[in-house]
């Protein structure tokens, strides 16, 4: 464990000393503010809630989390401190668990200082913080998906650029995979079972569950097993890299 | 320990290294020597535990690197090729990351960090980014961060590669002051490294072992060795007189500064004829030397012979 959080604590304090995180966090707040009053509708539905604000998250999360997670292995691979992290007494599993454990604080970071979007609200109205509080976690668990997908995609190629564009795509994918629009238009051409679990893949939706207020357990599942299978993908990818 | 257990590797088509075994001994500084592209790097990787071996294995202290990658890699200290790290760290906080990941106890960190700081004298630059360093700076960190752990086995590829001579000689030096219970290897493809620091050399090409043997040993394998060569006033001896000489096989004259050089039949001292002989000649010798033999001609004989013969 003390390896995982060594790893961990240095990736993200790397963030902190090159432009990154700063770079990131201000886009992040800016855009979801903007969003949330100018595209969201936030004053004229008349609602004391943060739905407008959550519903801006995956959009925000297809092009900002691609860009945090494209250098987690991509750099490494290219400056060479790759070899003496893999002559270091830590496991590959160690090495990604502790560069996603980074790449996820610092998206719970970034949350967390979203805290005036939550203060406006209460000001103005009487919302239902409890809800408020699961479209966080569901929001957090949604940019943990995205980031084990970006934490393989990085680890697949030593080009930052091309690790940015697979993340972003297939999250895109993943995010309209659900959307009514996708499912009516593969209404007639598949059977309705597999159509049914073309839906359950789709990120947007366990996500906008969540947000709801419901913490279904099955929703949970989806995102633990998401992060898990991406999390396992990068590790057998870097793995494989080093036998060829 | 380490041992390479016909350790191979390939790359496509391409055998970089082609079943090496090994062995060094605590107390021994194994110089691994090679041409570029001799699968010196890739042997050190896969007993990193960087690369894994396409057959065959490597142990560190007796732990198999594929069936016990944690506990060979918590006995080796590794300086890889070019000596990488964060750049945007700074030498405190990588060599705080370092002992972190290594999982030191918070006394033993203590120390081994002073130890180490000193030992490489890093004091005065302790809190610059690495990115800055100098490339003789960022070496000597590489090797901070190899000698950490006190690790009974070191692994330096290429430790003094772009340093100036008065870093090379202190490197060497440190290198030499840790020989002593530790089992160290190093790659390098300059000889005169192999003399300044090894007591055994392991010489590879196209990824095949070709030698090893004792730099001694190497050198009496030179057609120098055992030669004489002098500087003579006026060239008042002969080569036929120097011919003459029972055991003298060849004799040779440079044409650039009339230095000669008295080849003897394999094996066969000749220093004392050659100079009684001078003495009769009434000739003033500058200078005289018994050669020990040339590493360098060995080098490029034992490397550049035919395939076939190598194998």
């Amino acid at each position: 464990m003390t390896a995982v959080s060594a790893i961990a604590r240095r990736e993200l304090w790397s963030y902190f000393v090159t432009p990154v995180a700063y770079v990131f966090m201000v886009i992040f707040l800016v855009l979801a503010g903007l969003l949330t009053f100018y595209a969201g509708d936030f004053y004229d539905r008349g609602l004391a809630d943060l739905q407008p604000f959550f519903d801006m998250h995956p959009w925000l999360y297809l092009v900002l989390v691609p860009a945090v997670t494209m250098s987690m292995w991509a750099e490494e691979r290219a400056s060479g401190t790759l070899e003496l992290l893999f002559s270091l007494p830590a496991s590959i599993a160690q090495a990604v668990l502790g560069k996603f454990l980074a790449a996820w604080g610092f998206i719970g970071i970034c949350l967390v200082l979203t805290f005036p979007i939550w203060i406006t609200v209460n000001y103005l109205g009487d919302p239902d913080n409890g809800v408020i509080l699961a479209g966080y976690v569901g929001s957090w668990l949604m940019a943990g998906a995205f980031i084990a997908i970006g934490a393989c995609m990085s680890a697949c190629t030593r080009s930052q650029i091309v690790a940015f564009i697979l993340t972003a795509a297939l999250c895109f994918v993943l995010l309209l995979i659900g959307q009514p629009q996708v499912v009516d238009f593969f209404q007639d051409s598949l059977p309705p079972r597999l159509l049914g679990a073309m839906g359950q893949l789709s990120i947007a939706r366990h996500a906008n569950a969540i947000a709801r207020g419901v913490l279904d357990l099955r929703d949970l599942v989806y995102f633990f097993a998401t992060i898990v299978a991406w999390l396992a993908a990068s590790v057998a990818m870097l793995d494989l890299k080093r036998t060829r | 320990m380490i041992e390479a257990d016909r350790l191979t590797r390939c790359y496509g088509p391409l055998t970089a290294v082609d079943s090496l075994t090994l062995r060094a001994e605590p107390g021994q500084v194994l110089g691994l020597l090679g041409p570029n592209g001799a699968g010196k790097s890739t042997a050190m990787r896969m007993i990193a535990g960087f690369l894994t071996p396409t057959s065959g294995t490597a142990r560190v202290c007796g732990h198999d690197v594929r069936k016990a990658p944690l506990s060979a890699k918590r006995a080796l200290g590794y300086l890889p090729e070019g000596a990488p790290s964060y750049g945007e760290m700074t030498i405190r906080e990588f060599l705080v990351f370092m002992i972190r990941v290594r999982g030191l106890e918070r006394d033993v960190a203590f120390r081994r960090f002073d130890e180490v700081v000193s030992r490489l004298e890093l004091e005065d630059v302790l809190d610059q980014t690495i990115g800055t360093l100098s490339k003789g700076l960022r070496r000597r960190v590489g090797l901070a961060q190899a000698i950490l752990h006190d690790p009974p086995v070191l692994m330096l590829d290429e430790p003094t590669d772009g340093l100036d001579p008065n870093q090379k000689h202190s490197v060497r030096m440190l290198i030499d002051a840790m020989a002593r219970e530790r089992t160290i290897l190093i790659s390098t493809h300059l000889l005169e490294e192999v003399h300044a620091l090894c007591n055994r050399v392991a010489i590879i090409a196209n990824g095949r072992l070709l030698a090893d043997a004792t730099p001694a040993e190497l050198e009496a394998r030179s057609r120098y060795h055992g030669a004489v060569s002098f500087s003579a006033q006026g060239s008042g001896v002969s080569r036929e007189m120097l011919a003459r000489i029972p055991n003298v096989s060849m004799v040779e004259v440079d044409p650039l500064d009339g230095r000669v050089t008295v080849f003897p039949r394999a094996g066969l001292p000749i220093l004392e004829d050659v100079q009684a002989l001078l003495r009769t000649q009434n000739l003033e010798v500058s200078e005289i030397q018994l050669e020990r033999g040339r590493l360098d001609e060995v080098f490029r004989q034992i490397t550049t012979a035919p395939r076939e013969a190598q194998a």
